[in-house]
């Protein structure tokens, strides 16, 4: 069924369009309840756009918002969104080959390097015929532009809607299970999850909820570095 | 307002700082075998905080003591390992929750 007529760029955005079709759904919708929260918290909604354009990462937009309405400090906003963003570096190893030749389009493929766009561009094969790097930019822009638009959507419209749709938000969690879910499927091994969980619920019968991500990684780090000679070994 | 500004250009800064990074430390090096190896396993590990994250702001000893939350993702891991959709188990997921929010909220 696939487009084999039409100009190159025709095929390529067609190909990229469909590929993208699940982060259309998912980025929209979490996107307009990014938007609904923000608005919520009592932050300007132009915020909502704006955050989409220039940060573009979901999770820490969500954090983001929750730090500025609770009035935390700009330096404070900086580390915690390095530590929650810190995962991006480690996808980034995976794609320096794929991403090599790219010319000027690299700089936008790696501000671009969001979790779904980099499932995406490690699962989907570009169809014959198309420039790979054409079809991750082409990708790439596709997403940004679903999760602005949700993000200007539901900071503008969301409150006007008619409907209660509270705990709509709940997205962002089901999406942090399924690539958990996904995880499980490639990494077998129990330790990192135990590693995780006992640093997590140590974090939070001592510290609290506050920072509860910052000091969870890191005790996290600690205990992979700690037991790495036995992972390497088994591995 | 100048602070609201300051903190999206940190965030903005910081993001594709993490992003970059390594492409610009080992567009011509081979990664070292920490890094390798931490390129495994943290994934898994952050998601796992990233989920108990989402549940660290729950009043457990307040009813309905953070059951739609537990029962949604539960719902949201089933469907996941079943259907292996990642929209039909967010959405799943999602639906589960605002249900049970209005029914035992």
């Amino acid at each position: 069924m696939e487009q084999r007529n039409g100009s190159p760029l025709q095929v390529t955005l067609t190909a990229a369009f469909k590929a993208g079709i699940p982060v259309l759904l998912g980025y929209t919708s979490i996107g307009f309840a990014f938007g609904l929260v923000l608005v919520g918290s009592g932050l300007p909604w132009w915020l909502s756009p704006l955050m989409a354009l220039v940060v573009y990462a979901g999770a820490a937009q969500f954090m983001g918002v929750g730090l500025l309405a609770a009035g935390v400090g700009v330096p404070e906003i900086a580390i915690l969104t390095l530590l929650m963003n810190a995962r991006h570096a480690v996808y980034g190893l995976s794609v320096l080959d794929r991403y090599r030749g790219t010319g000027l389009r690299k700089l936008y493929l790696v501000f671009g390097l969001t979790d779904e766009t980099y499932g995406l561009v490690t699962t989907i094969t570009p169809p014959p015929g198309v420039v790979p790097g054409h079809f991750y930019f082409a990708l790439t822009m596709m997403n940004q532009f679903w999760w602005l638009s949700g993000c200007t959507a539901g900071a503008l419209f969301g409150r006007a809607l008619p409907l209660d749709i509270s705990g709509l938000d709940f997205a962002m969690t089901a999406l942090f299970v399924v690539l958990l879910v996904e995880q499980t499927k490639v990494i077998r091994r129990p330790e990192p999850y135990l590693f995780a969980a006992m640093a997590g619920i140590g974090t939070y019968l001592i510290f609290g909820s506050g920072n509860f991500i910052v000091i969870a990684t890191a005790l996290t780090g600690v205990l992979l570095l700690l037991f790495r000679a036995r992972l390497e070994r088994a591995a | 307002m100048s602070r609201i500004l300051m903190a999206v250009a940190a965030m903005a800064l910081v993001t594709i700082l993490t992003r970059a990074a390594p492409f610009i430390f080992f567009a011509k090096r081979k990664p070292p075998a920490a890094l390798d190896y931490l390129q495994t396993y943290l994934p898994p590990a952050l998601m796992t905080i990233l989920v108990m994250a989402s549940f660290k702001d729950i009043r457990w000893a307040q009813v309905p003591h953070g059951i739609p939350a537990l029962a949604a993702a539960a719902l949201t891991a089933l469907m996941h390992l079943w259907r292996r959709n990642v929209l039909v188990s967010i959405a799943c997921g999602t639906a589960a929750y605002m249900a049970l929010i209005r029914l035992i909220g």
